[in-house]
């Protein structure tokens, strides 16, 4: 039994804390959080790639490092933790998976290396309007060679350079890699709960897009990748909830009253217990989420749901009750628990909100139970 | 990642499934030896079964070789529960005496005592209890009352235990006294072993609310114990309790009862709120199954990471705490939700007349106990807080307080 990351993959994990510590301290993100203007860490975008981080993944022969995917979670959970206002998960978690899985040789060979090099930003286009999507309720068009529609939000959608886009082609539903700096592209600024990390409507309006994958498989791809996102946004929702659950233990023992810290109070001390428990629950499911992403086993997709739903919970109960730690305080702008309550909702709902992973994780279960 | 066993691991999990396949039956394939708890029948299959643990060497993994240990690293105990668990083995009646009471008597005990009762105990000849909680001293067990009063080479004890697991077919118990009252609650306690069968010693079950009797109270009343029976120094009962207790976190585990894959069967014969279709497409009832089938399998998950640690030679981390929180908890959920699933029929506890041999209304009554017993949910949540978070202790109002000083209410 060895149900942990190993001791290299641990120490990528300080080191990756140690530069984020330094290079994404809650000041930078605050400083994308409160500019309207800035919708990423162009720096922090820079320094990681020269680390390789971008290219942890990624195969060496597209430009990248060729270390597996337990590296890119334990990447993920320094950037939850971190708060990192760059567009690391939609590039790798999203973007870099769906080309991965379903690209052409030559898109591959296009596309990666600029990721490695921090030369490609992706972001992954499926939202619509309010309410899951869904094959039925899609209205962005697809032709195989352009796109027409507006997809809203897309997080990361105002600074990326690539998306891939789900769309009607015909009858069945395909997947689009389009240049969003080609013609027939415009993008708006969207007002967000999380400004840290930049979003966008963007509009096709007969812009030039190649399929990713086969026509008419594109719903079953993005289910694909957004498996593979659940697992790794579940390292990333871990780091935050770890922080919000460090920042309120902190809190609780240097605040006093009644004479008395209030860390020494069961109230306080229960609810943070509450937060433990869950962030353990989570921590575990996503190991195994982990487990079968690297091995790509066949348990994926259920290990995945699992993931994605303790994680969801853990980090909105920790983002909440850090801020009820605190007190006032925490419902200051100045202090920054608000930070981690935004971007817990982010990530609780980019890529699909609980119900839908909770009725997936059912129906998943009830497969393996009929196999 | 990997979930193998170490080449030394995979072949101990051989010889101890080897050894339960002759032993004893796959799990739930024995229906009398579960009926028979707690008889004499039952107890005498238990002793000889620990009899043959103790002859393959299964019993005392990770003892030293001179108390008739193995002298292996603690993933081999984990092992070795594991292949256990999946047969009908009665095991029950041990868990206390060898996971508990005796480590504290290899730890405080004289080289004599050791040699006279550790031996016994392993190979299941003599059972042991453990007497600290009382009617009014269970979470703050340091506030406990039974006295004992030295006189000449032996000591007399007068007081009340209760929850005592198998205290009526125990040979030997330990037992935690107050032998100062002058001095603070947590200095004033002393901890001895003694003979149950002792003249003035009297044990009575508790009538549980599930309607079963697993535990006792145990009655003291001018009962001598020698003195040499001492363990540890006298006032130093507190310290010698934590080692017992230390040890009680690792004793106790596993599933408790139905889970998400029960109330999923269930949920497949019988009817939603709408009335129409079956409650396993209800989308509210879909919605927690996802919720409990995340937290069952985070405390297994927890559990290979627990495993890992051990198995690398490290002390396991917190997570181990975390288990009897969730179980406990889904087990009460589960079953409430089970039950009126099955509306007004839900009321039926009759095995043979309600659904899946009534294990949920079973369970249902069993639930509240699992929250109390072995540390409270709030105990439990305070350890969390202050060995895991590091979080302040509670202001100790009888911290400096001589015991007969303190007010005590009912």
């Amino acid at each position: 039994m060895n149900f942990d990351f190993s001791d290299d993959q641990k120490m990528l994990k300080d080191q990756a804390r140690k530069v984020l510590a330094d290079k994404s301290s809650t000041k930078a993100v605050r400083a994308v959080l409160e500019d309207a203007g800035t919708s990423f860490d162009a720096g922090l975008w820079s320094a990681v790639a020269e680390l390789g981080w971008l290219g942890v993944s990624i195969p060496e022969e597209y430009g990248g490092l060729g270390l597996g995917k337990l590296e890119l979670c334990v990447l993920a959970e320094e950037m939850g933790r971190a708060l990192a206002p760059i567009p690391f998960s939609s590039t790798l978690f999203y973007f870099t998976e769906a080309v991965l899985l379903a690209g052409s040789e030559a898109q591959k060979q296009a596309v990666l290396p600029n990721v490695a090099a921090g030369a490609v930003i992706g972001c992954f286009a499926v939202s619509e309007g309010p309410g899951a999507p869904s094959p039925a309720t899609l209205r962005c068009t697809f032709d195989g060679a352009a796109l027409n529609g507006v997809k809203i939000p897309v997080t990361d959608g105002d600074c990326a350079t690539h998306a891939v886009v789900l769309a009607k082609e015909g009858a069945g539903v395909s997947l689009a890699l389009v240049d969003l700096n080609g013609p027939g592209v415009s993008r708006k600024t969207v007002k967000t709960l999380d400004p840290s990390r930049g979003h966008a409507e963007i509009t096709f309006t007969n812009a030039k897009a190649e399929r990713l994958g086969p026509a008419g498989e594109g719903w079953d791809i993005a289910e694909r990748v957004l498996d593979r996102a659940a697992v790794l946004t579940a390292f990333e929702q871990i780091g935050g909830a770890d922080a919000c659950l460090e920042m309120a233990v902190d809190y609780a023992k240097n605040r006093y009253a009644f004479s008395r810290q209030i860390g020494s109070f069961q109230a306080i001390k229960h609810k943070l217990a509450d937060m433990y428990v869950a962030n353990q629950v989570a921590r575990s499911n996503a190991y195994f989420g982990a487990w079968a992403l690297s091995t790509e086993a066949a348990e994926l997709p259920l290990a995945a749901a699992a993931s994605r739903v303790a994680a969801i919970d853990a980090y909105h109960l920790a983002a909440k009750e850090n801020i009820q730690a605190h007190g006032g305080m925490g419902f200051t702008w100045d202090v920054d628990c608000h930070l981690f309550y935004r971007r817990a909702k982010l990530l609780a709902v980019q890529g699909g909100a609980a119900p839908v992973w909770k009725e997936k994780l059912v129906q998943r279960l009830e497969r393996r139970n009929a196999a | 990642m990997d979930f193998n066993d170490s080449p030394e691991e995979a072949a101990f999990r051989l010889k101890a499934r080897a050894f339960m396949e002759k032993t004893c039956k796959p799990k739930g394939a024995d229906k009398a030896l579960a009926q028979e708890l707690d008889g004499k029948e039952f107890l005498a299959a238990a002793k000889a079964y620990q009899k043959k643990k103790a002859e393959a060497g299964f019993a005392g993994i990770t003892w030293a070789k001179e108390q008739g240990g193995q002298a292996l690293p603690p993933i081999y105990s984990v092992i070795f529960g594991q292949e256990e668990s999946k047969f009908d083995a009665p095991a029950g009646p041990f868990a206390i005496g060898l996971g508990m009471c005796i480590p504290t008597m290899i730890a405080f005990a004289t080289d004599a005592q050791k040699k006279r009762y550790v031996g016994p105990a392993l190979r299941g000849e003599e059972i042991w209890c453990q007497l600290f909680s009382e009617p009014a001293a269970g979470s703050d067990v340091a506030g406990l009352k039974t006295r004992a009063v030295r006189d000449g080479d032996e000591w007399v004890v007068n007081g009340q235990k209760v929850w005592t697991s198998g205290a009526h077919y125990s040979d030997y118990g330990i037992l935690l006294v107050r032998t100062n009252p002058d001095a603070p609650k947590h200095k004033g306690l002393t901890m001895f072993f003694l003979d149950m069968k002792s003249p003035g010693v009297e044990v009575r079950p508790i009538h549980q609310m599930s309607g079963g009797s697993n535990f006792n109270e145990v009655y003291f009343t001018d009962v001598r114990i020698p003195h040499s029976q001492m363990l540890g120094a006298e006032g130093q009962g507190w310290n010698v309790a934590l080692v017992t207790l230390m040890n009680e976190r690792l004793a106790v585990g596993g599933s408790p009862g139905p889970d998400y894959a029960e109330i999923m069967d269930l949920a497949r014969r019988l009817p939603a709120a709408d009335g129409q279709s079956p409650l396993i497409k209800d989308q509210a009832f879909r919605a927690k199954l996802a919720d409990w089938y995340v937290k069952s399998e985070g405390y297994k998950l927890t559990k290979f990471r627990t495993q890992t640690a051990l198995s690398k030679g490290e002390t396991p981390g917190p997570e181990a705490s975390i288990g009897k929180i969730l179980t406990a908890n889904g087990l009460q959920d589960i079953t409430n939700a089970a039950i009126e699933a099955e509306d007004h029929y839900g009321i039926i506890s009759d095995t043979a007349l309600a659904p899946m041999e009534a294990v949920f209304q079973q369970s249902y009554m069993w639930a509240p106990g699992l929250r109390i017993a072995g540390g409270t949910d709030e105990i439990l949540k305070n350890i969390i807080a202050e060995r895991v978070l590091g979080l302040p202790g509670d202001v100790r109002v009888d911290k400096d307080v001589a015991y007969k000083d303190l007010p005590t209410g009912r």
